[in-house]
């Protein structure tokens, strides 16, 4: 199963790689990473997804809650309640005479915008989730994609709960999820 | 305020850690500290013949006293030689804070002369490593790394010191308080946790109890030894748990896992109740995890939350300190009153069973010297008091069947990564700690040639360390695994060419002797110990002689290959415990 999961790490040099090295060396996959900075300067939030079974997120989980410049971290596909994500494509589409129109209108269902045009291409910005982004490509396709860049999820949870309390300092999650489940063995 | 050098805030630092003794080996890029060193005769420097040398001389510090050991070496190689000592420490939780030099930073990423990325190279095998940039934050990284390294489940933290931050000045102050806002090791176990956790031992009818290194770094001994005689639990131990417990109890099975005991691994497969304590489920421990412990409820009490269900899923999970949280249980325990007494006769009995059944035996020789009598000996001698580091091999698997460790941090071994060439540096550490205490290395030959350059540093500092080399003229281990996996094809593990052990003891300045039979073990030993300085003991032992028992690998531990047993050999009783 696909896995969100949402990082609050010290906004500092090498955190990045820190995490990509824990990844890399434990052998798990990363399926998309986007990073940037929060509201607070020496915070940045990590979104990534990664695809496991129960046993193997819950390793990524501890693994990164292991790492000292990790503050906070949250699996939105396992935690309750509920989270939105969102990311964003451009797609330079080939766009000859005759096609114009047809991709516009495309581009209109999707609500995406035109950002680039030229004679022999139109570049269309998209935001959505994963379903509807690969939904335009899809439709895209028969006149033909010439490149795409995708930014990766990014995710937020539902309702005014955040993260982070910042007068309280951060407290990574002492109680261990694991407690009684039935184990496969 | 005054203004001081990156240098002289660094040995404030460590002034204020309380470090005592640093391992370590000049160059370029810390030439600034090796000057500064000189103003601190209270800290006392060891000067190792090769970086992977002060490295593990730090950890075997680090694992007799339960201190912080603290290593300083150069940028570019003097860095990359300590990274396989860095990757021990790290796979057998030991506290060390390791200070790399590095070149400048304005050169940085130039590739500098003895330029190395280590902060790169070791990011996946500390427990945190920091590239100081400032020289300002000198004082709050190194308080932040001694920290980090001795706190929680302990580990290497490496600290990277550019040589402008090391010769640059700041007029900071070491902070009084400091904080890691993403680091907050649970110590203290989880009340209702405790609770079920006492429940299932109350509800069990053959409980084992598998403890492992963490009962050493926590200090835990004496509650598992209460918790063990209180509710009667048999307990097995991995080889960094030995010495946690007393190997002369009656309730002591022995060490568990590919060559642990017939009764320990025995006792696993059999039991309804599994309490790890401190330990983490590692593949030599656990063999084919399908067949471990098949018909057990498991209790896993770990200060770090990522070796929990790790390998094998656990029922009650209770994360913090093994002190702390044993010395609850036996609390809850008792509340109980003595609900064992009797109770747990038939499994005491069933167990003391696998003991006399198949004991840790070999074939005594009266014309070759067989390799568990030399330690047996080296056990006699030191009426087991003595610290003991291991090599790698088979030397090392010996060691931990036939030596019975009885009190804590007194085997130094390499367990996680298996590093051969560890013993003779780990045990100039702990010779460095005590000086007036008996350490032994405990050698293979072909281990012992992976940092024999150690020898010297021995003989400069006056270390009166007994190696005894167990010399069968191969690379053991492997040869083992060729003689019984490979069909006798031995590749590559014959070590027919080596040097003459006593003279090269001789030429470090060291002393050497040879034994080739087994009525010249004792004397030879004893004269070694009779003698102020260190010793080098060449024992030609049978080249034939195997570890047993052993559990082929990807087999599950109750399928063990066991030692033919001896005819003449006295029956085995083992010791009871009033059940």
């Amino acid at each position: 199963m696909k896995n969100t999961i949402s990082i609050l790490v010290e906004n500092r040099p090498g955190v990045l790689a820190r995490i990509a090295a824990m990844f890399s060396a434990r052998n798990y996959n990363i399926d998309s990473l986007s990073v940037a900075e929060t509201t607070d300067p020496t915070i940045s939030r990590i979104t990534c997804t990664a695809v496991g079974d129960d046993l193997q997120i819950e390793q990524v989980m501890k693994q990164l809650r292991k790492l000292i410049d990790v503050i906070r971290v949250v699996n939105f596909t396992t935690a309750n309640g509920d989270f939105i994500t969102r990311e964003m494509v451009l797609i330079k589409v080939s766009a000859k005479e005759r096609n114009r129109a047809e991709i516009m209108r495309t581009s209109d269902i999707f609500r995406a915008k035109i950002v680039d045009a030229s004679r022999e291409s139109l570049t269309l910005e998209v935001t959505g989730d994963e379903k509807k982004i690969n939904a335009i490509l899809e439709l895209l396709k028969p006149f033909g994609i010439l490149e795409i860049a995708r930014t990766g999820q990014v995710a937020l949870s539902r309702g005014g709960k955040r993260l982070i309390d910042r007068r309280s300092g951060s407290v990574k999650s002492p109680v261990l999820r694991t407690s009684n489940r039935p184990g496969v063995r | 305020m005054k203004k001081r050098t990156g240098a002289q805030i660094i040995f404030e630092s460590f002034l204020r850690e309380g470090v005592e003794v640093i391992f370590g080996y000049p160059g370029g890029a810390v030439i600034h500290l090796y000057d500064e060193l000189i103003n601190h005769p209270h800290i006392k420097h060891v000067l190792v013949r090769h970086e992977q040398g002060a490295i593990h001389a730090a950890d075997g510090y680090a694992r007799a006293t339960g201190k912080t050991g603290v290593c300083l070496v150069t940028s570019g190689p003097g860095a990359t030689n300590v990274v396989t000592g860095v990757v021990t420490a790290f796979m057998d939780s030991i506290p060390i804070v390791v200070l790399t030099g590095q070149v400048a930073t304005n050169q940085m990423g130039n590739d500098a002369f003895q330029e190395a990325d280590i902060l790169g190279i070791t990011r996946t095998c500390t427990k945190h490593n920091y590239l100081v940039k400032e020289t300002g934050d000198l004082g709050r990284v190194i308080r932040e790394a001694f920290h980090i390294a001795s706190t929680g489940r302990p580990g290497p933290v490496l600290v990277d010191l550019p040589k402008d931050v090391i010769t640059g000045e700041a007029s900071v102050e070491s902070p009084e308080k400091f904080e890691v806002r993403g680091y907050a090791p649970v110590t203290l176990g989880h009340s209702g946790q405790i609770k079920v956790a006492v429940r299932e031992i109350l509800k069990a009818k053959k409980p084992v109890i598998y403890a492992g290194g963490g009962v050493i770094h926590s200090g835990a001994q004496e509650e598992l030894l209460a918790l063990a005689e209180l509710a009667r639990i048999p307990v097995t131990v991995t080889l960094l748990g030995l010495g946690g417990f007393p190997g002369d109890h009656p309730l002591f099975l022995g060490m568990l896992g590919m060559h642990g005991t017939y009764a320990a691994n025995t006792a696993i497969t059999q039991c309804d109740l599994l309490f790890a304590i401190g330990s983490r489920f590692d593949d030599r421990v656990t063999g084919k995890v399908e067949t471990f412990a098949p018909s057990a409820r498991i209790i896993h009490v770990d200060i770090d939350p990522s070796s929990i269900s790790k390998n094998v899923t656990v029922n009650v999970p209770i994360v913090g300190d093994a002190k702390n949280i044993l010395s609850r249980m036996v609390k809850g325990l008792k509340e109980h009153g003595d609900v064992w007494k009797g109770a747990r006769k038939p499994w005491l009995e069933e167990v003391r069973g696998y003991a006399a059944e198949h004991p840790l035996r070999y074939q005594p020789s009266q014309t070759v010297i067989k390799p568990q009598y030399v330690i047996q000996q080296i056990h006699r001698l030191t009426r087991g008091e003595a610290i003991v580091a291991t090599e790698v091999g088979q030397n090392q698997m010996w060691t931990a069947q036939f030596y019975r460790f009885t009190r804590p941090r007194t085997i130094l071994s390499s367990g996680g990564l298996g590093t051969m060439g560890y013993g003779l540096p780990a045990a100039i550490g702990a010779q460095v700690a005590f000086p007036g205490r008996i350490v032994f290395d405990i050698a293979g030959e072909g281990s012992f040639q992976m940092n024999a350059q150690e020898l010297a540093t021995a003989v400069q500092y006056r270390l009166p360390i007994k190696v005894a080399i167990l010399n069968n003229h191969s690379l053991g281990m492997v040869r083992q695994w060729q003689e019984l996996f490979f069909d006798k094809r031995y590749s590559e593990t014959a070590l027919d060419v080596q040097p003459d052990f006593v003279r090269l003891a001789e030429a470090y300045g060291a002393v050497g002797l040879r034994a080739d039979h087994p009525r010249d073990v004792l004397p030879c030993l004893k004269k070694a110990l009779s003698i102020q300085g260190p010793v080098v003991m060449d024992f030609i032992v049978d080249p034939e002689e195997n570890v047993f028992p052993m559990v082929p690998p990807g087999h599950g531990i109750d399928q063990m290959i066991l030692a033919k047993p001896d005819k003449k050999a006295k029956k085995v009783v083992p010791l009871t415990f009033p059940s």
